[in-house]
């Protein structure tokens, strides 16, 4: 299988053993950009090449980052770069990657980023877990510091930039921007309601805001260094540049790869060598998450689409975080639906009445299914506790919830009982599942009797 | 400014089909209800900021780009809005959260104090799904925990409305309270080992819109339906906070805020909510007593009102008018001092005094006035009166909410930081006596002189420290009158009715009549008749020694009371009152404004209201007031006092009550002069009142009393460091030839060279060191 091909930009050092330090990053061409930026260009430039790049937000939302920087109301400051860096929809792992290989290009981005949008302070918020990055950031921002690379008078320019690290508790949620505003700002992380609380406009101490995913802000070095109109060039017109995509679940070879976006099919990554190396055991795919867990199911006859963002919505899912998950023909679906269904009810903030009451309810009848009590009626209630949630069931989804979370667990519903109804059926006649299926978390399941 | 540049002041849009119009920036919400369309809802309250949390208040609006549902608290009004409370979309997303709401919701309304008034039970029948279709097993919690000494919390029971804790946070200032948790395991909790102690938290408990909050005082008291209700005006402090009073089985049960725009938005204070427990004690006077053989016996009201009557006349033949003085009346309503007034009128009395030397001067009320409201949207506050959290807690919430969400800035020039500080502008230490310079010096300061050109200036003034003559405060605020010829003034005295009893003519007639003059001439010998109207002069009055010198001298006491207090054990004769929620009158708050206080319960025993009692001792000594009935009094109060005339009309004193009128505000000409610097050896004593004390009302409610805490001197760590004394340590604080030991509090709110201590606590009478003739109290503080 021939697959389409381009340049490593993000994850170019990952092979280089010191790519993550000061003297290696530099060796590698680093800071090159930030030199560039802040000596030759004007904030304006840098900001119309990132918008000429058209690079769509890697954090979920997919928001192209050029469009989202001219939000910001002029002349108001202070005004603030926050790097959502809180990674924690289940089967992503890139941007940890990014922080843990090459933490200088990351700060080049943001401090480039800082200068395009004449903001004197950023806030670089790591997920509480990922105690490794943590400390390599620390690292590198200490040299970055000593380097002159961040702090004051920039490369001897007179731009001047902190960055502060912070690190979440372990929350799911504080990933969404406005959640992870209020816990910066010291609060419980919960979401805040947009509107009236549009980060740009009313964010981080009800100043201008801007949130950018990690993978985002990363492209940035290269976008300056190498033109918007080079990043363009790359991928697909709709879908531009290279994008990283975390595969896991029943594939040979999981891994995070960085591929040409919108031209590279969901087939390509499972099937190609170079990625995942097919199915295991020579099986075959049932369904898999397209872009996280919050996303609808694809199915067998989806794998031949390409990771472009605009076909991809229109066949009724996301790209979201660019987490691939695959579920081979052993799959319970069921239990499948259930995990997941679990982790937002957990994850939950619990502000909203339908997302903390619905997500924990629809755990529970799934749970009720799995172990032998499932009712005849219940397939209906999954869909009416659903409606709850997320109206109309439809995608994109409608919400009468703060924010997306609350329909997150809406999906895989919709997803596995639309499609694989019989499975639910089963286990509600017979106590267990179809034959030739097995729980993919049979582990989970025995510890959760 | 033209026409075309004026902001759009009203939008309209439409709601259900109706047209309605309203101001931009209302809510969606705001604007359905008055248009008739109720919405349901949990966590809006339109006293705090919106959270969109419950999702109750759901609406479809059909706006450019198509229909789409929002929460109808957290969406602006816009022009050309179409909006249904009612459509298809919006029923059911409606049904579907309460149906959610419910899911893990005990159900337990037959115990629970909620069920009846609940804003869960009615709208789930209104816009409830009519079953639950859940069958899982349902949340469970330890039910209810204590979360401070008077709120109960059920966590089963709570919806997570965010209203409490909002209200601790954003009202308060006292965010003890917080969510825990995650998921469907959050829940509302106390820090570790900090219950949620703070001065409000009854409104959390009458906020809440289930049962999940409830108070010591009611829990289980009643029922919604056996309750009885009649609307009235908290008499605690000068606030003067709009109440419901309730009661069951002819009991005061409950105290519930009302809210008055004027005055307290639907707040009141926990001293203020939970005192009703004092009206139902036992310990109430039920009936007339009389001393026998030394001690207080039952009688009836002709034996007592005759006894009293041949005292009084006895001393009014064989000395004169001048033998008998009055302390009282700012307990009772506008009507009570006025009859008590009318009565010393017609037999000559003119030492009387409402206030017992822990007040201001009387002509305070008669410097240029400002309301509360005007107090809270001035630019400038200066505050040069006590803690207002501990004293009138209310007047508190709306200075903390003018500095925190609204411009006002806050002033304070005060011996030590109070519960304003953290909001104030500026918060100015000084010792005792100094504060007419350190004002005068601010006046002059160039961002005061600028922040002062802002827009009007109010000063907050009353009697901060016990221990201090009030002439400093007095002087200080001439400065500021002078500085600023515009500015106003808000008196703050403690006292529920003081400036009623004041304008009613409870105040002295002539110079040297006040309580101290009064004390001073039965210790004289010159004052035979004491009569108290609901004054205990003994535990209120700061010059202990000369207290207990009048007590031990005058000859005759005739006591009108509630309890027999410390003062009244010295009657010869005691005359029952009638309490608050037993009878009906106006009262007077701190800003001059009447409202009336409404009777819900028959009288204890046989107890009668103040002024009744008046016009039957009037008629023992042969004098006819012309009082016959309550209606008459009024009719005659309000026609013979021009100040009361607005409060003529009865309709006029309900809900948020009348302004009285002011005649021409009067001008303070002395020239400011501070105390005598104090001798570095030597600390200025701090005297100040806090929330929970002996009071009467206050020890008399159960779930109250525990709250007084015991009396500790409260010492800057510097000074405490300077003198090598711990925290804990008993001191010896000697002045004016006496000394008390009280254990040290060391207390950096307190400024360097202050030491200050709480009034009428449990543990050593403080009141021992003061003199009302001394201008300030320096002490020697030794450590034994
Ligand atoms: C429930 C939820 C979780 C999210 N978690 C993350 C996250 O872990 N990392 C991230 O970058 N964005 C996350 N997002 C998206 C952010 O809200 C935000 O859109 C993003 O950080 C913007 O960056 P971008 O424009 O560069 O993509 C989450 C959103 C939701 C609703
Ligand atoms: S949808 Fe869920 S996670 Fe999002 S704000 Fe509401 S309760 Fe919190
Ligand atoms: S205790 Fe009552 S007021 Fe507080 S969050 Fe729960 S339901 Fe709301
Ligand atoms: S602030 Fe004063 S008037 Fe208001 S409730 Fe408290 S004691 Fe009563
Ligand atoms: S009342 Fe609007 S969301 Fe609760």
């Amino acid at each position: 299988m021939s697959v389409p091909s381009g340049p490593r930009i993000i994850t170019s050092r990952f092979d280089v053993a010191d790519g993550h330090t000061y003297a290696g990053y530099v060796r590698t061409g680093g800071y090159v950009s930030l030199r560039k930026a802040v000596s030759s260009m004007t904030p304006q430039q840098v900001h119309d090449e990132v918008k000429a790049a058209e690079i769509q937000g890697r954090g979920g939302a997919g928001f192209p980052a050029g469009t989202k920087w001219g939000f910001l109301p002029a002349g108001v400051h202070p005004r603030y770069l926050v790097i959502n860096g809180d990674e924690s929809e289940p089967g992503t792992y890139k941007d940890r990657l990014l922080m843990e290989r090459d933490p200088h290009q990351l700060i080049e981005g943001i401090v480039i980023a800082c200068y395009a949008l004449n903001a004197s302070q950023a806030f670089l918020y790591v997920r509480g877990e990922m105690a490794h990055a943590q400390e390599r950031l620390a690292q590198a921002l200490n040299e970055a510091y000593a380097s002159n690379m961040v702090g004051k008078n920039i490369c001897g320019s007179d731009f001047s930039v902190d960055i502060t690290l912070t690190w979440g508790a372990g929350a799911y949620i504080v990933g969404e921007e406005t959640a992870l505003i209020e816990s910066l700002e010291g609060e419980r992380g919960m979401p805040r309601l947009k509107p009236p609380f549009f980060p740009a406009v009313k964010g981080l101490y009800m100043q201008p805001t801007i949130v950018n995913n990690v993978e985002t802000l990363a492209n940035v070095p290269y976008i300056v260094g190498q033109g918007g109109g080079d990043f363009k060039s790359i991928g697909a017109p709709t879908s531009t540049g290279m994008r990283m995509f975390a595969v896991s679940g029943h594939v040979n070879k999981p891994g995070v790869f960085e591929v040409p976006n919108g031209v590279t099919t969901f087939r390509m990554l499972f099937e190609a060598p170079e990625y995942c190396g097919g199915i295991r055991n020579g099986g075959s795919i049932k369904a898999f998450i397209p872009g996280g867990a919050s996303a609808m199911w694809f199915f067998p006859e989806h794998l031949d689409m390409a990771l472009d963002k605009p076909t991809v919505d229109k066949a009724g899912s996301m790209l979201g975080s660019g987490a691939i998950v695959a579920m081979d023909q052993t799959t319970d679906m069921v239990a499948a639906c259930w995990r997941i269904v679990r982790f937002f009810a957990r994850e939950s903030c619990g502000k909203c009445t339908p997302c903390r009451e619905g997500t924990t309810w629809l755990e529970r009848v799934l749970k009720r299914m799995l172990d032998g009590h499932g009712r005849p009626e219940d397939i209906d209630l999954l869909f009416e506790v659903s409606e709850s949630i997320s109206p109309g069931i439809a995608w994109p989804p409608r919400q009468t919830t703060i924010c997306p979370l609350g329909p997150s667990a809406v999906s895989p519903i919709a997803s596995a009982v639309r499609r694989f109804r019989h499975e639910f059926e089963h286990y509600i006649e017979h106590g267990r599942p179809i034959d030739g299926v097995e729980s993919p978390f049979a582990t989970h399941l025995a510890s959760h009797a | 400014m033209t026409d075309t540049a004026a902001p759009k002041t009203t939008v309209s849009l439409t709601v259900d089909g109706r047209s309605v119009e309203a101001t931009p920036g209302d809510l969606l919400i705001t604007a359905c209800e008055r248009s008739g369309s109720f919405v349901p809802h949990f966590c809006y309250h339109p006293r705090m900021s919106p959270v969109g949390m419950c999702r109750q208040c759901i609406v479809e609006v059909e706006g450019p780009r198509g229909k789409s549902l929002v929460v109808s608290c957290m969406t602006p009004v816009a022009d050309g809005q179409v909006v249904s409370t009612t459509s298809e979309p919006a029923k059911r997303a409606q049904e579907g959260v309460l149906e959610l709401l419910l899911a893990n919701h005990p159900l337990d309304c037959p115990v629970c104090d909620k069920g009846g008034e609940c804003p869960l039970q009615d709208q789930a029948f209104s816009h409830g799904p009519g079953e639950s279709r859940y069958v899982e097993e349902k949340r469970h919690y330890e039910k209810p925990i204590p979360i401070s000494d008077l709120v109960f919390l059920d966590r089963e029971r709570c919806i997570l409305c965010d209203r409490c804790t909002r209200f601790a946070g954003e009202v308060a200032g006292d965010p003890l309270i917080s969510f825990t948790s995650r998921g469907n395991n959050t829940q509302v909790m106390t820090f570790p080992d900090e219950p949620f102690s703070s001065y409000f938290s009854g409104n959390t408990v009458q906020i809440c819109p289930v049962g999940a909050l409830t108070s010591s005082a009611y829990r289980f008291k009643a029922r919604p339906w056996d309750l009885e209700q009649v609307e009235s005006t908290c008499t605690t402090c000068s606030v003067g906070c709009r109440t419901v009073v309730q009661s069951s089985r002819d009991e005061l049960v409950r105290y519930q805020g009302v809210d008055v725009e004027s005055v307290n938005w639907g707040w009141l204070c926990d001293r203020g909510r939970f005192n009703f427990e004092s009206v139902n004690s036992r310990n109430r006077v039920h009936s007339p007593l009389m001393r026998k053989d030394g001690t207080l016996v039952e009688t009836t009201w002709s034996t007592a009102l005759d006894a009293a009557g041949r005292i009084l006349r006895t001393v009014l033949n064989d000395k004169g008018p001048d033998a008998v003085s009055i302390i009282g009346g700012a307990r009772g309503t506008n009507e009570d001092a006025f009859a008590w007034a009318q009565l010393a009128d017609s037999l000559g009395v003119t030492a009387r005094d409402a206030q017992l030397g822990d007040g201001l001067p009387a002509e305070v009320f008669a410097l240029p006035q400002a309301t509360i409201a005007e107090a809270c949207a001035s630019p400038t506050v200066i505050l040069l009166a006590p803690d207002l959290k501990e004293e009138l807690p209310v007047l508190y919430l709306r200075l903390r909410d003018a500095a925190e969400k609204r411009t006002t800035r806050i002033i304070e020039v005060s011996p030590r930081a109070t519960g304003l500080s953290r909001y104030a502008w500026k918060s100015v230490r000084h010792d005792p006596g100094d504060q007419p310079r350190v004002v005068s010096e601010l006046l002059s300061d160039r961002d005061v002189v600028d922040q002062l050109s802002r827009g009007n200036v109010t000063v907050v003034m009353g009697r901060g420290n016990l221990a201090e003559s009030p002439e400093f405060t007095l002087l200080a605020t001439g400065a500021v009158l002078a500085a600023v010829p515009t500015a106003r003034v808000l008196p703050v005295v403690r006292r529920g009715n003081v400036r009623g009893a004041v304008t009613a003519g409870m105040t002295p007639q002539r110079p040297d009549a006040d309580t101290n003059a009064i004390l001073s001439s039965i210790a004289a010998g010159k004052v035979e008749c004491l009569v108290l109207v609901g004054a205990d002069p003994l535990s209120d009055v700061p010059d202990a020694d000369l207290v207990r010198r009048a007590f031990a001298s005058v000859k005759h006491v005739i006591a009108v009371d509630t309890f027999v207090t410390e003062s009244v054990r010295h009657a010869e004769v005691v005359l029952p009152a009638s309490a608050y929620g037993e009878k009906v009158g106006t009262t007077t708050n701190c800003e001059g404004r009447v409202s009336d206080v409404a009777q819900k319960i028959t009288t204890a025993g046989t107890a009668r209201p103040d002024w009744m009692i008046a016009a039957e001792l009037a008629l023992e000594l042969g004098v006819d007031l012309g009082i016959s009935s309550y209606p008459e009094l009024r009719d005659t109060m309000t026609s013979s006092i021009a100040a009361f005339a607005p409060a003529a009309d009865a309709k006029a004193v309900r809900g948020e009550g009348v302004l009285m009128a002011q005649s021409a505000p009067i001008r303070i000409t002395a020239t400011p002069r501070s105390a005598a610097p104090r001798l570095t050896h030597q600390f200025r004593l701090h005297v100040s009142r806090v929330m929970y004390d002996r009071a009467v009302a206050t020890n008399e409610s159960p779930s109250l009393a525990p709250l007084a805490r015991e009396a500790a001197v409260h010492m800057n760590s510097g000074d405490a460091q300077r003198l090598g004394v711990r925290d804990g340590a008993s001191v010896r604080l000697s002045s004016n030839g006496s000394a008390v030991v009280l254990p040290l509090a060391i207390d950096d709110a307190v400024a360097r060279g202050v030491v200050s201590v709480p009034f009428n606590q449990h543990g050593s009478d403080i009141r021992q060191l003061i003199r009302h003739d001394v201008a300030v109290t320096d002490v020697v503080v030794e450590v034994i």
